[in-house]
């Protein structure tokens, strides 16, 4: 064999291991979720018949349809709202170019370091004194500003790279810079932005520690914390507990395969029309 | 998904000092834009603040749920407080106990341990696999790899170290394994060991951290340009030589990324510990994010736990800054 040949071989052999490794603690889910409720599974093994039932038990179980609304309706609170202040911010960073842009860049990079550990305490209280404990807005609204950082660079980082000049033409026609944002911005920003909300929700959808601390209620907790409390009910039946992550995690699994199916071609068309 | 890695960071959109990609890239020459900036300044100084008016609504949310909360921690951190009574002023105490209390001294170093599992092995394995695989992760085989690899980045990390933990159990897949190769002697419930614990926990953190290095790190060696590898070629450059002076170079601005976001994940780990081991056996897993969680809302001493906090916020930011410096830098 030709070294080229040994050498896509040994590149495939390693990057199909690769690919078994990272898919292994799911197939062992998967393997143990099939077997008879409260029979005691041995690592990987097919059960002879495969329970499929078990869904829906885990279904019935974890009250999905109330957790899928819970987050829905978090994600709804959290990522539009997250869209539109990032936007309008990048759009005053990365356009306009305010005076003191490197004191905000400062002070945005501290909140986009600093680990949830520096924050949660008093966010307790905070959330505590203004009676939403307990309630959606309790992750709703901390998760907006958390993600502000991040939101906000990423939107800096797309406006930086529209010409001025677009903006220059858009004054000329007499338009104020909240029309030229409105009309010209905005719509040219829309890829990005569709980016940007797929990352924040998926991060708003996993959030864990602010669900536990502020939010006893796993019918009003983002599904990460509704797994946690469900973890803490089925913990020692192992069929159901695993069924059950299974079909906590469907969701966002799903989503992710087929936004990245968009993504691809959307990578595609990019490269063609470049 | 590469493109949209690129910018999680902001030390790509703050790589020049002006903050224009147009000068990093090298497309305009600094001293250019200057001039052109300056004039440019004369005639909108308008804009330039109208520009807070667009701002404002991130910085007051930001203000109220980020800066003020992290605010109230450096102050409830010199207070005696449960977090219901009075708050007593302690000064320094809660500082001096978390740098003397040998359990809480164990949180920080359980952390470092953790770095070697969640930064050290996913960028060595990841560059190690990236650049094995380079050559044949392209078209459809490559979209699927790339997906695959991305998904523990997709399940939240409390599924993670569900199924983690089953894979762990005595009866799990780790000891199936084991006993299947002959290797009975060295079964055992892994998270319930008190010297594996932490490795195995450990791991899981690898699991989470390689795919999305692995991706970052092909994504970044697809702008490699091609024909630096056949020059090397060229000159007779062996692969090991290949990777030193030409892949490891290239890829300086991912690692750094990859380091700083594995280096906060290490530190500040919460979900996989809370959800495998609660800090168990023993303390053997305790780290600094389930200890502040603990004794701040089991526990209740408020003050103690926020000290905790800043100690860890410091030392994140110890870790993550420098690298971030570097990483801003432009290449030579």
């Amino acid at each position: 064999m030709s070294p080229v040949r040994v050498s896509r071989l040994t590149g495939i052999t390693v990057l199909v291991a690769v690919m078994a490794f990272t898919m292994l603690p799911l197939v062992s889910l998967l393997s143990a979720a099939l077997h008879p409720q409260g029979s005691v599974p041995t690592g990987v093994a097919w059960p002879h018949d495969p329970q499929w039932g078990n869904f829906v038990d885990a279904w019935n179980a974890a009250n999905m349809l109330t957790l899928l609304k819970s987050s829905t309706l978090i994600v709804l609170g959290v990522v539009p709202a997250a869209l539109l202040l990032s936007a309008l911010a990048g759009y005053g960073l990365g356009q306009l170019r305010i005076h003191g842009e490197t004191l905000v860049l400062l002070v945005l990079l501290v909140g986009l370091t600093s680990p949830l550990e520096a924050k949660i305490i008093p966010l307790y209280y905070q959330l505590r004194d203004m009676g939403l404990l307990n309630t959606r807005w309790a992750i709703i609204l901390p998760l907006i500003g958390l993600f502000m950082p991040f939101g906000v660079i990423w939107m800096r980082a797309h406006f930086l790279t529209v010409p001025r000049e677009l903006s220059d033409a858009a004054k000329v026609d007499g338009a104020g810079t909240w029309r030229a944002f409105r009309h010209i911005h905005l719509p040219l920003a829309k890829p990005v932005l569709a980016s940007l909300a797929l990352l924040l929700f998926l991060w708003t959808w996993n959030q864990f520690l602010l669900a536990i601390v502020l939010v006893d209620d796993p019918a009003k907790r983002t599904m990460a914390g509704a797994l946690g409390y469900f973890q803490g009910q089925y913990g020692t039946d192992i069929v159901l507990l695993s069924a059950g992550a299974l079909v906590i995690m469907a969701p966002t699994v799903l989503v992710f395969l087929l936004l990245q199916r968009h993504f691809i071609r959307a990578l595609l068309q990019g490269a063609i029309k470049g | 998904m590469s493109s949209a890695l690129d910018r999680r960071h902001p030390d790509r959109a703050a790589a020049s000092p002006d903050g224009n990609p147009a000068v990093d890239q090298g497309l305009v020459p600094p001293w250019r834009l200057r001039r052109h900036a300056a004039a440019r300044r004369a005639s909108t100084g308008r804009s330039r603040w109208s520009g807070w008016l667009y701002m404002m609504p991130a910085l007051l949310v930001y203000g109220v749920f980020v800066l003020v909360p992290m605010g109230r921690t450096v102050q409830y951190s010199f207070y005696d407080w449960d977090g219901v009574g009075p708050a007593t002023s302690v000064g320094f105490d809660n500082y001096r106990r978390v740098f003397t209390d040998p359990e809480l001294i164990s949180t920080i170093v359980h952390a470092f341990e953790l770095l070697g599992f969640f930064t050290v092995i996913p960028i060595v394995v990841g560059l190690v696999v990236s650049s094995l695989v380079r050559e044949v992760a392209t078209g459809r085989f490559g979209t699927v790899a790339r997906t695959t690899l991305f998904l523990p980045q997709i399940v939240p990390l409390v599924a993670a170290a569900i199924a983690w933990s089953w894979m762990y159990s005595s009866q799990g897949l780790v000891n199936q394994t084991l006993s299947l190769v002959g290797l009975d002697g060295l079964t055992r419930p892994w998270l319930s060991d008190f010297t594996w614990a932490l490795p195995a926990v450990g791991l899981i953190g690898s699991w989470v951290m390689t795919g999305l290095c692995t991706v970052l790190f092909l994504s970044g060696m697809a702008k490699i340009d091609r024909s630096l590898y056949e020059a090397a070629r060229v000159d007779g450059a062996g692969p090991i030589r290949e990777f030193f002076a030409i892949t490891l170079p290239g890829l300086r601005q991912e690692i750094g990324v990859c380091v700083m976001i594995t280096i906060i994940a290490a530190l500040a780990s919460f979900d996989v510990i809370y959800a495998s081991t609660q800090g168990g056996p023993g303390r053997a897993t305790l780290v600094p994010g389930v200890a502040i969680f603990r004794l701040a809302f089991t526990e209740h001493q408020v003050g103690l736990a926020s000290a905790l906090a800043i100690v860890l916020t410091l030392l994140v930011l110890a870790c993550v800054l420098p690298i971030q410096r570097l990483v801003a830098e432009k290449n030579p």
